[in-house]
């Protein structure tokens, strides 16, 4: 397995702990609709997601684990919220299914352009990875597209009104996805990863038309004011209780075999 | 994860059909040919299949509840993954069962109505609660056995749309129980703590296990015309004979004990014998007096309520059909 240059190894842990606990956290939410959609085909889609985001995490806890860090059941499992790295983003409840479609598209809409640019990390493991959960990826964009736009634009107006303000939840709280990092330099100066201000860039450009075409309204970038914290460690009060019941079986013996 | 018609409701109106018609419909089958959705059906034919399949149907949702609960807490990504994929397939069962329910005239949304207001009835295990992560394995494995048993002979039944489904249906069945018994086997090769865990768990769906195939032949509605009608295809004591069967020696191979200390296979008949399940609790259950009916169906209630919006968005009163969204 080729290690990374030792100096930037902190660097793109940082980078990996984010991506995988963003995919383990939204994962976790997905899957607690199983059994409560709207309709059951939408049951059975976020539950799809769900799957997904959670091989995600698994494959990008694996990469940790063979850069030293404890194995994927453990780093998923055994950590307390202080030491998660996801944005506020992933922690909060599903709340309707309004909320829970508007994070999907703006989350997903960046994992997407996120794993395009990792297509050509420096970090070849990493670099694998991505290319293998695009094809994955585009059917999540394309599912929370198709939704966003139908109910915002060609639903009803109670359905529109209610993708307005979940946009307007959603927004601040996505932009924390892209919280600035102490290693930014680093990662893009070694080629692994060309930074969350770049990816932010690029996200917001493809969200528009697609905001558009819902026929939502945007506020202005400026106005917005990120939920920052989570890639430091400073969660919301969601996280730790979401932690606790996810964990709770786990821990109840770690060594033993579940 | 099961389907059964269990509870037999007495055929009738028969005599009102038209007695060539009949005969050459009865013909149809005796010969072994799937009767399809524009067939001519008797009207009771129609309506019994229908039941069974809205039953069903009812039941894959409802039993997605009492495992759903535990995905949140499954120990593990191997065990989260699984546990979410088989959850999911019991939801995929009811879109699909409700899909063939509705070739016989009722829309799916009914279906969904008469259940919420309790007028449709579904599997009486579903009531029971899953109290630790071991009851999530005995279900996987001993219900979805139930639900094999039964689902595998049904899926030889008369109706085309409901067999064909069913045939689907066994195949990830047949995976859950591979999951549900490596996820047994796991605790009954494990820590004390989680061997008794896996022990109180089985305690508790024993009598729901038991109950599953119904109430025994001597206290079930006469069935010969839908034995005939190849609409129910075994007895209730015959199928629990053969879950017995095929199941007690694997469970006893674990070391596990079953709580009924009459349980033996008679070597002179071939056949089990075991102490009454409380068939007056069965009962009580089923009229909605478990301990997790009311539970389980405010759940399903709410989450129709709060996905009401999605669905009126979805409506396009002037549309006949349904179309892609794009």
């Amino acid at each position: 397995m080729p290690l990374p240059p030792p100096e930037a190894l902190p660097a793109l842990k940082d980078l990996l702990y984010r991506m995988a606990d963003d995919a383990l956290i939204i994962g976790h939410r997905h899957s607690e609709w199983t059994g409560l959609g709207p309709i059951l085909e939408e049951d059975i889609a976020f539950s799809s997601i769900a799957q997904d985001k959670l091989g995600h995490a698994y494959a990008l806890y694996q990469l940790l684990h063979e850069l030293g860090e404890p194995e994927p059941d453990h780093a998923a499992f055994l950590r307390d919220a202080p030491q998660f790295r996801c944005c506020h983003l992933v922690e909060y409840p599903n709340g309707g299914y309004d909320f829970s479609l508007m994070r999907h598209l703006l989350f997903d809409l960046a994992e997407q352009w996120r794993y395009h640019l990792l297509e050509r990390s420096s970090y070849e493991p990493l670099a694998q990875l991505a290319r293998k959960v695009r094809g994955e990826i585009k059917y999540h964009v394309f599912h929370a597209t198709q939704w966003v736009v139908h109910l915002g634009a060609q639903g009803t107006e109670e359905s529109h009104e209610r993708m307005q303000q979940a946009l307007l939840q959603a927004l601040p709280l996505a932009l924390g996805i892209f919280e600035p990092s102490d290693f930014e330099e680093i990662l893009v100066d070694y080629g692994i990863f060309p930074g969350e201000r770049v990816l932010q860039s690029h996200w917001w450009e493809t969200l528009l038309p697609i905001l558009e075409r819902a026929q939502l309204r945007v506020p202005p970038l400026e106005t917005l004011t990120p939920a920052y914290g989570g890639r430091r460690g400073q969660h919301t009060e969601y996280l730790q209780p979401l932690l606790d019941e996810m964990t709770e079986v786990f821990r109840s013996d770690p060594t033993a075999q579940w | 994860m099961y389907g059964n018609l269990s509870i037999a409701e007495p055929v009738r109106g028969v005599e009102q059909e038209d007695p060539e018609k009949l005969a050459e419909f009865e013909e149809r089958i005796a010969r072994g040919e799937k009767i399809e959705p524009h067939d001519w059906m008797p009207r009771e034919y129609r309506r019994q299949v229908l039941r069974m399949i809205e039953q069903h149907a009812h039941s894959e949702i409802i039993g997605a509840l009492p495992e759903g609960t535990w995905i949140t807490r499954a120990p593990g990504f191997r065990r989260k993954l699984a546990l979410m994929a088989k959850v999911q397939d019991e939801v995929g069962h009811a879109q699909l069962l409700y899909s063939a329910a509705e070739t016989l005239g009722k829309p799916r949304e009914q279906m969904i109505n008469d259940l919420l207001s309790g007028k449709a009835k579904y599997s009486n295990v579903f009531n029971y609660p899953a109290l630790t992560w071991a009851d999530t394995a005995i279900i996987a494995w001993l219900i979805d056995a139930g639900a094999i048993i039964n689902q595998t002979l049904n899926a030889k039944g008369s109706y085309g749309p409901y067999a064909r489904a069913l045939e689907r249906i066994c195949k990830e069945e047949a995976f859950h129980l591979k999951y549900g018994y490596d996820n047994v086997v796991t605790l009954a090769s494990g820590t004390p703590r989680q061997r008794q865990m896996l022990q109180e768990a089985l305690n508790r769906w024993w009598k729901p296990i038991m109950h599953f195939f119904g109430p025994p032949d001597h206290m079930s509605v006469h069935s010969e015309k839908l034995l005939r009608w190849k609409v129910k295809m075994a007895s209730n004591d015959e199928m629990r004979q053969m879950f017995l069967d095929a199941y007690v020696p694997k469970i006893w191979e674990l070391g596990l004990t079953i709580p009924d200390p009459n349980l033996r296979k008679n070597p002179e008949t071939g056949r089990w014998e075991y102490s009454d399940p409380d068939w007056d609790e069965f009962w009580r259950v089923i009229n909605g007096n478990g301990p997790c009916n009311r539970e389980r169906l405010a759940v399903r209630r709410m989450a129709d309520e709060l996905g009401a919006w999605v669905r009126r968005a979805l409506l396009k009163p002037d549309h006949r059909y349904v179309e892609p969204l794009f």
